[in-house]
């Protein structure tokens, strides 16, 4: 099972859908950005499995995972960035409750 | 002590089992995440799946790519989606709602996404595949990194200076002409008091 392709993209695949779950779901801002995480992470790992499983990428597929890492620091920081400047001025970090453009 | 070569009584190669274990953590910290009311247990639940998530890495061959996953998932991006959490906490406490109304439209698209993940994977033969794991070594990915992927390295270099200065910027509060005509209510975090005159 730990040997073979399947499981690990199944595994992947079913992170990824719970991240995705998260992501609509959830009213808070923050919920949804660790949602975000849950994804990349959820992709991160499929890499990982090709680079492991198929010969020709060994240390491609690690490679473009740290990438991946770099990226998803970088989002993760001006998201963050972004939520706090949204709940300074709204007072909440619900998502719902920011109507500003609607109205 | 040498371990049997299997589990005992069960049969099955430790990897095996050791795989079972980290994927039950990594999937029900999601679960947790996602699901969970109170938010700074989410951000901790999102810890142990980052966690078990480094060593399904290391059951893969990939050491390197577990401990960048320690040092920025756990290490980094954790601490500053908690320190963010604690910045937005709203005096009322975990919200009564914590989703949508229409959580049912992304329960169904999320557990219509798995099945169609998980049938395309079993469908599919990949081709070139290896019946194993392929440790990938240390030396290989440096000397990769410094040959065929150094533009991606420098501009990933570039990309997290922009990425600081742009967090910087963005959570900056805006100084008010006068310090004293703040409102009264108004949350003095990430900054320090203001100076007060004793004259």
């Amino acid at each position: 099972m730990s040997q073979s392709l399947d499981a690990y993209l199944i595994l992947s695949g079913l992170l990824f859908a719970i991240g995705t779950f998260g992501f609509l779901a959830r009213r808070n801002a923050i919920a949804m950005l660790m949602s975000i995480e849950l994804m990349l992470n959820a992709v991160n790992l499929s890499i990982v499995a090709f680079g492991a499983f198929v010969p020709g990428l060994a240390g491609d597929g690690a490679l473009i995972a740290l990438f991946v890492m770099a990226v998803a620091a970088a989002e993760a920081t001006v998201g963050l960035a972004i939520v706090i400047a949204i709940y300074r001025n709204k007072r909440t970090p619900l998502v719902d409750e920011y109507a500003s453009m609607r109205e | 002590m040498a371990l049997p070569q299997t589990v005992p009584f069960i049969g099955w190669a430790w990897d095996d089992l050791i795989f079972l274990v980290l994927a039950g953590l990594m999937l029900g910290g999601g679960l947790m995440v996602v699901l969970g009311r109170d938010i700074i247990r989410s951000g901790l639940f999102m810890v142990l799946s980052f966690a078990a998530l480094a060593g399904i890495y290391v059951l893969l061959g990939a050491p390197l790519v577990a401990a960048a996953q320690v040092l920025i998932y756990i290490g980094a991006i954790s601490v500053l989606i908690l320190f963010a959490i604690m910045l937005t906490q709203s005096k009322a406490g975990p919200s009564n709602l914590v989703f949508h109304h229409q959580s049912w439209a992304g329960a169904l698209a999320a557990v219509g996404l798995a099945v169609i993940i998980i049938v395309v994977v079993i469908y599919t033969d990949w081709p070139g595949a290896a019946t194993g794991v392929v440790a990938s070594a240390t030396t290989l990915i440096a000397n990769l990194l410094f040959t065929d992927y150094v533009l991606a390295f420098e501009v990933v270099s570039v990309l997290l200076l922009a990425a600081v200065i742009g967090g910087v910027f963005l959570a900056k509060r805006e100084d008010s002409p006068d310090p004293g005509a703040r409102a009264v209510d108004e949350p003095t975090l990430g900054r320090l008091p203001a100076p007060r005159d004793e004259s």
